[in-house]
């Protein structure tokens, strides 16, 4: 069972910003932004066709700052966010902003590919994530599966809700959350939880997790020390509301159960430096992927704290269809939790990885030279998990 | 012719007469042998079918006429001598004959003779049988009545036995020959049973039962106080059984005495255990003492007052002291009462007619039940003395002790065969040595962390000089002659751990010393030493002070901060020897002294180094990452809180970097004192004279991986990814080798690498830019010498310059002199 060589894809701006188009569920388009003090910032539109392994790419230009964070609309394929750094009067300045794509971006790449990349077209602003009080977002969340009009942004120590409104051409706060205490507190990163009527927040700051309910913008819990350092993001199950992954500069990826937030249910300690990013896989989510930058990017089985910690669960109508021996086989050798593979195509530090909207079984990866590289999860991997 | 046949008659005549003759003499057989072969042959003239005609035939046939007469002749000769010698014969008979009717006739005359004496006898005979009869006849009378008299006269005897018996009973009881009195009732105790029917024999019968009631009360009485010897008290014992005192009622009152006396004993001490547990027990112990001694005035009576007066909470007494009183008091006496119990009992009863009644079955049961309830409070309250004997200081009072309990219980083993109190003993003795292995367990343990401690005390107090000079004279002022130096405190740290294991060894040595009597049993000679001493002793130390260390490692992984880098580096170091020398020494030591015999499946050395060897990595390892993270840090803060955009044009090498170089100096030195420096790649001889490549404009034209989809021209610092392609991959957080190349490798790895992520968060102006070169080439100049591979800094402080030119708003690097110049200023 040969699995498909990975596909690479160079950009010619370093990038950490990576996203899956939310929204698109049929075909397989990442969202890369760029980081390039010297030239006007690209969004790459990289389309994947998974039947003859080729990329096809777009470029629409963000000529506002290079992009540290990217986040696709759940609702609307044509809609994502960014936050960026603006660099005016020997100031940088880190903002965020909802953008539209031009609606044509597609169809000007089929009749002349070789002009889309001498003439990109502009991405169309559609309101700013800030005002005077909040600057510095890190990030922006989109609701999950929400109807692409609720925002969160953290900004150094805020959580801030945005309403958008008018087609998302304005955005208003609807409410803050502040983290208070010694320090300057910044948040990092955050996760906008899908369960619980997306009710719930879980943000980064330094080596804590803390969780928030959005309904009365307080804290729900609290890990203190979650990472020895630095923690570096974050991710919920898809399937089982309490589970959260996270990861961070202390090389460790962390899975825990936030009712009980005084151990985590299981480390994992596979990569020589910090990990930048993990990923549940949206309906297998015993499949988890991290990005780090040891250059390597690591998929990982975590059976025994996934929803379906036995394998796939069969009917009995399934059961009867004379596949007794073959089940039995199976819940013979239970699968263990494993790295399931590691993947060295970059050179450079990986800062993020994202499962495809599109297609459970695969993935991209972005390193800081601005290599993206689309694998699949191995097929006996997969076969085993669908079987 | 008529001749001849004359002469055969005659002879065969002849030869008949001599036949009849021989066969009247019984000759017969003396002549068979002879006769035999001519019998048949009918021509030979003695032989008995002698036929004459045949003869004659024969003769007329065979011989000449000469030859006949010759034969008639001779033939005629022998017939006239036979015929003289018949004559002779016949009247030889005839003169015997005469003389034999001679005498005949003499007999015949003096038989008549003998008739007539014999028949005068028989007369006198008859007369005196008469006399006889009629003598006896007039005596007849007397004798019987004198036989009646001698009767009457013993009876009397007995009747006077009888009366006088009360009288005898009660001045026996008045001199208390209890034993007298009890043998002459028991003589007259059948005949008065069997006379009761007479009034005057119930009479005396009532007095003597009543007076033997009166004796049995007092023997009962005596038998009951309890101050009467045991050589009474067995006397007192056999004259109850005499009087058919239910035996099984003696039994339960012998052993319920004796168990009064008993419980004395263990009351004693009971109290000597009491004083321990603190509050409430010196009251309660008095009380029951003196509650206990003014029932039986107990000779434990002086020592109340001295408790009450020691309100000392230690025990009054130390083990041997404990186990003698036990071995002396209890167990002797106890082995007193068994004797003369069996005596009592059980033997005695065997001979006698009580053996019938099942008495020593019954007897013996008794006793087991009795001997094990007691031993089993004895042995519960030496089990609670035991276990006080918490200190580990002197193993040999509390073998001795033990030896003593065991020996002593030998005895009772000896006495009572079926008993389980000897192994229940042993297992005593068994549990203690165990515990006190665990004890020794644990304070080997604990001495290991007040070692640690003293040690971490040691690194934390100030030292003078780090370069050593003033050390020794420096470090008074600490209070302590602390080594204050690595090595020095690893060799004393391991020193005394060897020592604590020997001497521990030492002491459980006395457990199986050939002197103690239950050393022969088979847990110590085999149990003991390989689970006790080697697994659960040693090894479990071993793996204790590996599992310790690796604690460390977890614990304290996450923060960091609460174990000092030097411990780690020490504890690393110590477990690193114990891989290579100490564990196995440890380990055939303790197989030597102990005889192990492997017949349990034991920990091989070779796992237990396998340990050590993991806990020591580990250790080394998390010693790398605590002190990168520490360098680390300072470098993170350095770029987090600096505005690269707006800073002024670089004069110095920021501070922050003097102290990494500072740091990474001394941790140099540190490993250095504890680990050998290790193999590094030959370098170039002017390492800190390379000038960097960064950003020079000589770019080589960009060549691209086949499978990169070609895009616009990168401006990206090509140099690094091509680089990158054909390097190593560099792994930050990863093992390190057991030498200080190796580590001070790791360290500096983890810190660039920090230093060269943090640089890519941050956006640079001009002179930051220039900032960052300075301080990358100050770093350049003074880390190489530390790692194993210079390229290895070369290539991540390239890549740190590199990111930040790259992002850098207006990049214009600083030339490479003025670099130098600052970098060589300070």
């Amino acid at each position: 069972m040969e699995d498909d060589a990975p596909v690479i894809y160079g950009l010619e701006f370093q990038a950490r910003a990576l996203t899956a188009q939310t929204a698109e569920t049929d075909a397989i388009r990442f969202l890369v932004g760029t980081q390039s003090l010297k030239f006007d910032n690209q969004i790459h539109i990289i389309d994947f066709d998974d039947e003859n392994n080729i990329i096809n790419k777009n470029v629409l230009l963000h000529q506002a700052g290079e992009i540290w964070h990217i986040a696709a609309s759940p609702a609307d394929k044509a809609v994502l966010s960014t936050c960026y750094n603006k660099t005016s009067d020997s100031r940088v300045v880190s903002c965020a902003a909802v953008w539209r794509m031009p609606s044509d971006w597609d169809s000007g790449n089929h009749e002349s590919p070789d002009d889309s990349a001498h003439n990109p077209q502009t991405l169309e602003l559609l309101c700013h994530l800030d005002d005077s009080a909040h600057r510095n977002a890190a990030c922006v969340l989109w609701e999950p599966m929400g109807d692409g009009k609720r925002v969160i942004s953290l900004a150094d120590n805020h959580a801030l809700l945005w309403d958008l409104q008018e087609s998302s051409t304005q955005a208003t706060v609807s409410s803050t959350a502040t983290l208070e205490g010694k320090g300057q507190l910044k948040f990092t990163s955050g996760k906008w939880s899908p369960h619980h009527n997306c009710s719930q927040l879980a943000t980064a700051n330094d080596t804590t997790i803390r969780g928030w309910d959005l309904r009365t913008m307080s804290q729900i819990y609290c890990i203190e020390n979650a990472h020895g350092q630095l923690v570096r993001d974050l991710d919920f199950n898809p399937n089982r509301q309490y589970y959260l992954a996270s990861c961070g500069d202390d090389c460790k990826v962390k899975f825990w159960d936030v009712r009980n937030v005084q151990e985590p249910v299981k480390t994992l300690e596979e990569h020589s430096h910090w990990v930048w990013s993990v990923r549940y896989n949206h309906s297998h989510d015993q499949l988890v992927l991290t990005a780090s930058s040891d250059s390597r990017l690591i998929l990982s089985n975590m059976v025994s704290i996934s929803s379906e910690p036995f394998g796939h669960l069969v009917d009995d109508e399934e059961l009867s269809e004379g596949e007794d021996n073959h089940q039995e086989d199976k819940s013979k050798e239970p699968l263990k939790d494993s790295v399931v593979s590691t993947y060295e195509e970059h050179e450079d530090s990986v800062y993020a990885a994202e499962w495809s909207s599109a297609d459970p079984w695969l993935f991209a990866s972005l390193s800081y030279d601005g290599r993206l590289v689309i694998n699949r999860v191995p097929r006996a991997l997969k076969y085993r998990i669908l079987l | 012719m008529d001749a001849d046949g004359s002469v055969s008659d005659e002879s065969g005549r002849r030869r008949r007469v001599h036949g009849m003759l021989k066969l009247y003499y019984g000759l017969n057989e003396e002549g068979k042998i002879p006769e035999q072969p001519q019998s048949l042959d009918p021509c030979d003239i003695n032989g008995p079918h002698f036929d004459p005609e045949l003869y004659l035939n024969k003769l007329r046939r065979e011989c000449s006429l000469s030859e006949l007469m010759d034969h008639e002749t001779c033939m005629v000769k022998q017939i006239r001598s036979l015929d003289s010698d018949m004559q002779t014969l016949v009247y030889e008979n005839y003169n015997k004959f005469i003389s034999a009717t001679d005498t005949i006739r003499k007999m015949k005359n003096d038989f008549k003779k003998m008739e007539d004496e014999m028949d005068c006898l028989s007369a006198n005979m008859a007369a005196i049988t008469d006399f006889s009869a009629s003598i006896s006849g007039t005596l007849q009378d007397q004798h019987a009545q004198i036989t009646k008299l001698s009767g009457v006269h013993t009876l009397l005897r007995k009747l006077q036995f009888l009366f006088e018996l009360p009288a005898r009973l009660n001045k026996c009881l008045e001199l208390q020959a209890y034993a007298q009195a009890v043998s002459s009732h028991r003589r007259a105790r059948c005949v008065l049973q069997q006379y009761s029917h007479l009034p005057s024999f119930k009479g005396i019968q009532d007095d003597c039962n009543a007076i033997m009631e009166k004796l049995a009360q007092e023997l009962r009485q005596k038998f009951r106080d309890g101050g009467t010897s045991a050589k009474d008290l067995s006397e007192c014992v056999e004259l109850l059984l005499q009087l058919d005192e239910p035996a099984e009622e003696l039994c339960d009152k012998f052993l319920s005495h004796a168990g009064s006396r008993l419980e004395l004993d263990l009351q004693g001490l009971e109290a000597e255990i009491k004083p321990y547990p603190p509050t409430p027990a010196p009251k309660e112990a008095a009380t029951r003492r003196s509650s206990s001694s003014t029932a039986v005035g107990s000779p434990s009576d002086n020592n109340s007052p001295k408790t009450l007066s020691l309100p000392s909470p230690t025990p009054n007494t130390d083990i041997l002291e404990f186990i003698d009183r036990g071995c002396n008091e209890f167990v002797s006496s106890l082995c007193l009462v068994i004797t003369s119990y069996q005596e009592l009992f059980v033997n005695h009863a065997q001979t006698g007619e009580l053996a019938s009644k099942n008495i020593p079955q019954m007897a013996n049961g008794k006793l087991q039940a009795f001997v094990d309830d007691l031993a089993a409070r004895y042995f519960s309250l030496v089990e609670r003395r035991i276990q006080e004997e918490k200190g580990v200081g002197d193993n040999s009072l509390l073998v001795r002790a033990l030896d003593r309990f065991h020996r002593r219980l030998q005895a009772v083993a000896k006495l009572l065969p079926g008993s389980a109190v000897p192994t229940r003993g042993t297992e005593i003795v068994v549990r203690a040595a165990t515990e006190r292995v665990k004890q020794y367990l644990s304070a080997l343990q604990s001495f290991y962390m007040d070692s640690l401690t003293d040690v971490r005390q040691a690194l934390a107090t100030p030292r003078l000089s780090v370069a050593g000079g003033g050390t020794h004279l420096g470090g008074p002022a600490a209070g302590r002659d602390a080594p204050s130096s690595l090595p020095e405190l690893l060799s004393s740290l391991s020193a005394s751990i060897l020592n604590q294991i020997k001497s521990v060894l030492a002491s459980v040595h006395l457990f199986t010393a050939k002197d103690i009597t239950f050393s022969n049993k088979p847990y110590f000679k085999g149990e003991f030493c390989s689970q006790g001493v080697r697994e659960n002793l040693v090894v479990n130390f071993i793996r204790f002070v590996c599992q310790s260390s690796r604690q460390f490692c977890e614990s304290a992984g996450d923060k960091g901060g609460s174990t000092p880098p030097a411990l780690l580096l020490l504890l690393s170091r110590l477990c690193l020897d114990f891989e290579t020398s100490t564990i196995s020494y440890i380990l055939t030591l303790t197989d030597e002294q102990f005889l192990v015999q492997h017949q349990n499946p034991i920990t091989p050395v070779t796992t237990l180094c396998g340990e050590a060897r993991e806990a020591a990595q580990k250790l080394l390892n998390h010693y790398v990452k605590v002190q990168g993270l520490i360098i680390s840090q300072m470098l993170r803060k350095s770029v987090e809180t600096r505005d690269w955009v707006n800073t002024i044009e670089p004069r110095n090498v920021r501070a922050v970097m003097k102290r990494v170089v500072e740091d990474t100096t001394s941790i140099d030195v540190q490993v250095g004192l504890l680990y050998e420096e290790g193999v590094r790649k030959a370098h170039s001889s002017d390492s800190s004279k390379r000038t960097f490549s960064v950003y020079s404009s000589s770019r080589q034209q960009p060549r691209y991986a086949a499978s990169y989809t070609p895009s616009a021209p990168m401006d990206t610092n090509l140099l690094s990814n091509i680089h990158k392609l054909f390097s190593e991959r560099i792994d930050i957080f990863s093992s390190v080798e057991f030498n200080k190349v190796s580590v001070m490798t790791g360290i500096i790895k983890i810190s660039l690498k920090t230093f060269l992520e943090c640089v890519r968060l941050r956006t640079f102006g001009r002179y930051g830019l220039q900032q960052i070169q300075v301080d990358c080439h100050y770093l350049q100049m003074y880390l190489w010498r530390f790692v194993s591979d210079e390229n290895l800094v070369h290539f991540l402080l390239d890549e740190i310059v590199g990111s930040s030119a790259h992002r850098c708003l207006d990049p214009s690097p600083m030339e490479q002199s003025v670099i130098e110049v600052i970098c060589e200023r300070g």
